[in-house]
């Protein structure tokens, strides 16, 4: 290791996307290493990838080599896999790992992440909490490799848990050529992030694929060879169970050496834990803005800790972030962010706009407080999502035509409107307008040519030469004036 | 009649001039393949501007700032330059002096100027408008191919394609004729706003993808990402012709569409729809990615080209036939005017002024000591900005540029120029640059003298003369050959007959990247198509890297690039973006069009284009006079709905002066590689323009 002198040592504990995003944006600000060593440890063997592309890979989009993530090649960062952290001396600033080692640290940074949460199924874990016979999760490269080797084309597949990553997979099982079902406990698919009409519409987009959804059921028994039976009786075939049921943060390591934590390891806006020198990003913080679960706002925390710690930007803060959920499923559009369960009941400031269309699988709805989007849904309005999530996050005022923003950037086809300043220009290199044709005409240019020579219409770039045969064909059928 | 080429933009149209039946001069178009027999507007009235009122034909000078300019004999104006420069120099330096050229320059007057600089002033501090233009692309496309050409094909290939790619570029409003090669290809048009080419796009069955100002590079990553991930790329050619895509391709596998959507605001589906139709075409091997200013004139405009290079790498578009890279030169020698020694850390044949090789041959032919030559200088925006200041230089001398219209941060520009001691100016008319300052030299226009220029495929072309100059004008050359002699060069050293200088030019470049050699009075007076480089006896190049690329081994590098935002993001004081372009009916500062009526009729003043939403929130409607204001500074501009606009983006075009310059809002913000201002980029409000003036630099 070439450590320069005097650099302030940063141990970085996870190498996921979070992880490696901090290392990354250390190694742009950072580039010689004189202001910080840099040193991740990461647990799996793989270098670090792109997490949020594993259902991808579920749906055979990607290979495993496509979805690796930068590593960042500067003298002040050095990457360490295949090495958990088994403790944290906070008091010594130290980290001990699995081979013995220990780390000495200036900073800490706890990227650990999180893991899939097993609901409490016979069956679904094993007694030392291992997944059963025929269960995975899907959190991981090696999860993925386990499921894509127990399915086959045909074969009846349970998806257990209907939330963003479990619809993805579903998705992305199904187009493999699995036989795919869906069970969600809660009232409806994807409950946090869309309200139930939303979801209604979304479960009839996969029936029409041919998944199965069946929500507001709790699975009761897995049966490895024959399926997962419900809390109703009934079996849904599957040769195996892809358990994608929520997440529990990696939290043990900072809980354990007294850091204070709730369902993450709490942190403020400057990224610090309970001990100032032990800072927490990703799916394993938990911060008063929350947003852990996404992508996003783990690598929006990464950047600001890697401002902060490089002193390249002190006083950089997190204070939360709009986090937007987009569904990665080939054919489905749909976008949700902000508040999105609220009723007009809630409150009178508060206004709504749905559109449903259960026959063509398209749902929108947009919630605005004080002339400003504040949450939306959007199933089946791709050209919508981008706009309605840009003007949400901008905090700009929503226009008066609410509904015309569900057509996206291009409302009606507008490409004569600025024309009617004047009148409509045929020959634009040249400014000609109909009525200088016209007038040309009138004039006795009854050729293209002629009618170049006396208007330059045709000389630029020549595209209003069909528009100007036509115009000279029309009038030489009769007079012009209409 | 004389056959010519126009005096704007790259496309340098061929055109033909002659005393019309008023007894003035006119311009039509000829035959070429660059503008197959068509003007634009432009190009139609160019002669006008040989007439126009208020042109110079005696120098003027002024010796107190707050005087009038009188009217002066040469020598008067010349000795008076001379003695001050001597003065200055004396007192503090050879670089207390500086040259600023453009890209409009012939290859003679570029490379004269930039001798001029090192030889007769002694000065480091030369560079010129083009690092506003082309200093990006010219920068990525060194870093990936070795060499900066900007089409490195003729241009008629391009109109063999099945799918060009446009980013960041619309010539259908900047330079008109050369649509005619793009009306068989099917477009992608990547620009902010419903532009003219992007309207063109999408009624022929094309496509346009208008992505936030400042995300281009989210856009071509997100692009590489699907072209990756739905199998376009050719592995063969990377294994074969390339180095570094693995880590070009780490960093975009972080641009999922999902993700590059929501930076971009470029729908997913549309994403996905452009790589399909991008990738089938370059499958067969018939697609161009060409560039323009919308994706170069950012903070981060070399790794955004470098971004659009990667992907066209990964296709296995360049260096083959029927496909490839190429970006747009804009101005009419920008081309030229980047290769022979105008540049701040260039000399000519597109050498470096710190490589000791390239000193000692140029040294060699220009007959003095390698160690005489100052090194690299300031580049154009920090060149401007450091003038006046501790360790700026104290005096400037302006060839065929505009900057307090054209540079970023008027305002500040501005300002700097007022403190210099002394400001020269050579010009046709009395610009705005040109009545700041003390001496303005009044000099020949395009048609009026001759002189070569090398268009925006590298083909050097011959600009003939066609009409004698007014009585007391000089060309530039001569107003350089004045000065030198009057700074103690020898007389021999600085001739003033074009083809004299396009000789020396010839042996300066011998064994260089982008050597002229090979160009002769002769060779171009036969119409040879010279594609550089053309070495002596040699046969031209019309298609570069079909064998090689430039780069020792001859790869072509994929370097890894990584979005990152502009420099200024909007926040509640300045919410909005505003973009700036260009006019058909203009050119650059406007110096030449706003003096041409039936240009100047058709788009008198500056206008704001913005979505009707965010008009009618900011209180204004359709022809009200808004007052757009940044940081730095604000433009009183007449509003102009347009419904297909983003509704967080403005646009103004640039071509206007005083409280009207686009660039009195504009982010000078610099790219670390290529010097290269963020005109493209700079967040504003916008309000309703109260009646009085608006001050054109910000209150203290």
């Amino acid at each position: 290791m070439n450590t320069v002198q005097g650099a302030r040592r940063i141990v970085v504990v996870g190498n996921g996307m979070v992880g490696a995003r901090f290392a990354e944006e250390v190694a742009r600000l950072d580039p010689a290493g004189e202001r910080v060593h840099v040193t991740v440890v990461g647990a799996e063997h793989h270098p670090a990838y792109n997490r949020v592309l594993l259902s991808g890979l579920v749906a055979g989009d990607y290979t495993a080599d496509q979805i690796r993530l930068p590593v960042p090649d500067t003298p002040g960062v050095t990457v360490r896999t295949g090495l958990s952290a088994v403790s944290l001396d906070a008091a010594a600033h130290t980290v001990t790992l699995d081979d013995g080692t220990r780390l000495d640290y200036d900073e800490l940074v706890l990227a650990t992440g999180a893991r899939a949460a097993f609901p409490p199924v016979t069956g679904v874990s094993a007694a030392d909490g291992a997944p059963g016979e025929g269960v995975c999760a899907l959190r991981d490269l090696d999860d993925c490799h386990r499921l894509l080797a127990l399915v086959r084309p045909g074969a009846p597949v349970v998806v257990l848990g209907g939330g963003v990553l479990g619809l993805e997979a579903a998705r992305g099982l199904q187009s493999r050529g699995a036989r795919v079902s869906v069970v969600e406990s809660s009232p409806w698919i994807m409950r946090r992030q869309i309200d139930r009409a939303a979801a209604d519409i979304l479960r009839g987009r996969y029936d029409a694929l041919g998944v199965k959804v069946h929500s507001w059921r709790v699975a009761s028994r897995w049966i490895p060879g024959t399926g997962l039976e419900l809390d109703d009786g009934r079996v849904l075939p599957g040769d195996a169970l892809v358990v994608t049921a929520g997440v529990r943060g990696n939290i043990e390591l900072a809980k354990d050496a007294g850091i204070e934590v709730e369902h993450g390891i709490l942190v403020d806006d400057t990224l610090a834990t309970s001990d100032a020198r032990v800072h927490a990003i990703g799916d394993c913080a938990q911060h008063p803005g929350g947003g852990a679960g996404l992508v996003q706002p783990g690598w929006e925390q990464a950047a600001v800790l890697a401002r902060r710690l490089t002193g390249t930007e002190p006083q950089a803060c997190y204070t939360g972030s709009r986090p937007v959920t987009r569904l990665k499923a080939e054919g489905i559009e749909l976008t949700a962010f902000g508040e999105v369960h609220t009723d007009e009941k809630d409150g009178e400031d508060l206004e709504m706009l749905t559109v449903s269309d259960p026959h063509g699988g398209r749902y929108a709805k947009l919630v605005v407080r004080d002339e400003k989007l504040v949450g939306s849904v959007l199933l089946g309005f791709p050209e919508a999502a981008a706009v309605l999530s840009q003007l949400h996050d901008s905090g700009a005022p929503v226009p008066a035509d609410r509904l015309a923003l569900l057509q996206g950037t291009v409302p009606a086809p507008a490409a004569e409107e600025a024309g009617a300043r004047s009148a409509p220009v045929v020959c634009r290199c040249n400014a000609v307008t109909r009525d200088d044709l016209e007038q040309a005409w009138l004039d006795g240019a009854r050729t293209r040519e002629s009618i170049a020579a006396a208007t330059r219409a045709t000389t630029g770039c020549g595209g209003c030469v069909r528009d100007v045969n036509a115009l000279l064909s029309g009038w030489d059928t009769k007079s012009p004036v209409s | 009649m004389t056959t010519t080429h126009c005096p704007y933009c790259a496309l340098q149209c061929a055109m033909h001039l002659e005393t019309g039946p008023d007894g003035r001069p006119a311009a039509r178009p000829a035959p070429f393949p660059t503008n197959r027999g068509g003007l634009c507007r432009k190009g139609w009235t160019s002669a006008e501007v040989l007439g126009v009122p208020d042109r110079l034909t005696r120098p003027l000078l002024r010796k107190d700032r707050t005087g009038e300019f009188t009217e002066v004999d040469w020598d008067t104006a010349l000795d008076h330059v001379a003695e001050r420069l001597l003065a200055l120099r004396a007192e503090h330096g050879p670089d207390a002096v500086a040259v600023f050229g453009s890209g409009g320059l012939t290859n003679e007057k570029s490379y004269t100027l930039g001798k001029f600089a090192r030889l007769a002033l002694g000065t480091s501090q030369i560079d010129y408008n083009g690092r506003f233009c082309m200093s990006s692309a010219a920068a990525a496309g060194n870093r990936a191919f070795g060499l900066d050409r900007g089409m490195p094909f003729p241009l008629t290939d391009v109109g063999a394609a099945e799918v060009v790619l446009l980013a960041g570029a619309n010539p259908a409003e900047t330079m008109p004729p050369m649509m005619g090669h793009l009306s068989a290809p099917r477009l992608i048009v990547i620009d902010p706003r419903r532009s003219a080419t992007a309207r063109v796009a999408l009624d022929n069955g094309g496509l346009h993808l208008a992505p936030r100002p400042g995300t281009d590079l989210a856009l071509a990553l997100g692009l590489l990402h699907l072209a990756g991930v739905r199998g376009w790329i050719d592995r063969a050619y990377l294994d074969e012709r390339t180095t570094g895509f693995d880590d070009a391709w780490a960093h975009a596998a972080a641009w999922w569409p999902e993700r590059t959507e929501q930076v971009t605001g470029v729908p997913a589906a549309h994403l996905r729809e452009a790589a399909d139709v991008l990738g089938a075409a370059a499958r067969a091997r018939s697609a161009y990615i060409l560039t323009g200013r919308g994706s170069e004139q950012h903070a981060k405009g070399t790794d955004t080209v470098t971004a659009w290079i990667n992907l066209a790498l990964a296709l296995g578009l360049p260096g083959r036939e029927g496909s490839g890279y190429g970006c747009i030169t804009g101005q009419g020698n920008g081309q030229g005017g980047r290769e022979h020694g105008q540049k701040a850390d260039q000399l000519p044949g597109y050498r470096r002024i710190d490589d000791p090789a390239a000193r000692a041959d140029v040294a060699a032919v220009w007959g003095v000591d390698p160690d005489t030559l100052p090194g690299p200088g300031r580049s154009a925006f920090e060149l401007l900005d450091s003038l006046g200041e501790g360790g700026g230089a104290r005096a400037l001398l302006l060839f065929g540029s505009n900057p307090v219209v054209s540079a970023p941060d008027s305002g500040r520009v501005r300002s700097r120029l007022e403190s210099l001691d002394l400001l020269v100016t050579a010009d046709f008319v009395l610009s705005e640059t040109a009545a700041l300052g003390d001496v303005v030299l009044p000099v020949a226009q395009w048609a009026e003298e001759s002189g070569t220029m090398t268009n925006l495929e590298g083909r050097v072309l011959r600009r003939n003369r066609a009409f004698a100059p007014p009585e007391g004008v000089r060309t530039d050359l001569e107003v350089l050959a004045g000065l030198a002699v009057r700074l103690g060069q020898p007389a021999d050293r600085f001739p003033t007959e074009p083809d004299t200088v396009l000789a020396e030019l010839g042996r300066a470049t011998v064994g260089s990247p982008a050597d002229y050699s090979g160009v002769t009075p002769e060779r171009l007076a036969a119409g040879e198509a010279l594609y550089w480089p053309v070495r002596r006896g040699a046969e031209p190049t019309p298609r570069l890297f079909l064998d090689s690329f430039a780069h020792p081994g001859g790869r072509a590098r994929l370097v890894p690039v990584t979005h990152r935002p502009p420099a200024e993001s909007a926040d509640e004081a300045f919410p909005l973006i505003a973009t700036t372009g260009r006019l058909m009916g203009h050119y650059q500062s406007g110096a030449q069009t706003r003096r041409v009526p039936e240009l100047a009729g058709a788009e008198p003043e500056v206008y704001v284009e913005v979505h009707p939403d965010t008009a009618a929130h900011a209180g204004l409607g359709e022809g009200d006079l808004a007052l757009v204001t940044s940081r730095r500074g604000a433009t009183r501009a007449r509003v102009r709905l347009e419904p297909t606009a983003r509704r967080d983006t403005v646009f103004l075009p640039f071509h206007y002066a005083g409280e009207q310059a686009a660039n009195n809002l504009t982010n000078p913000a610099l790219d670390p590689v290529s010097r290269m201002p963020e005109f493209k980029v700079s967040t504003v409000r916008l309000e309703p323009a109260p009646p009085e003036p608006v001050p054109l630099e910000p209150a203290p």
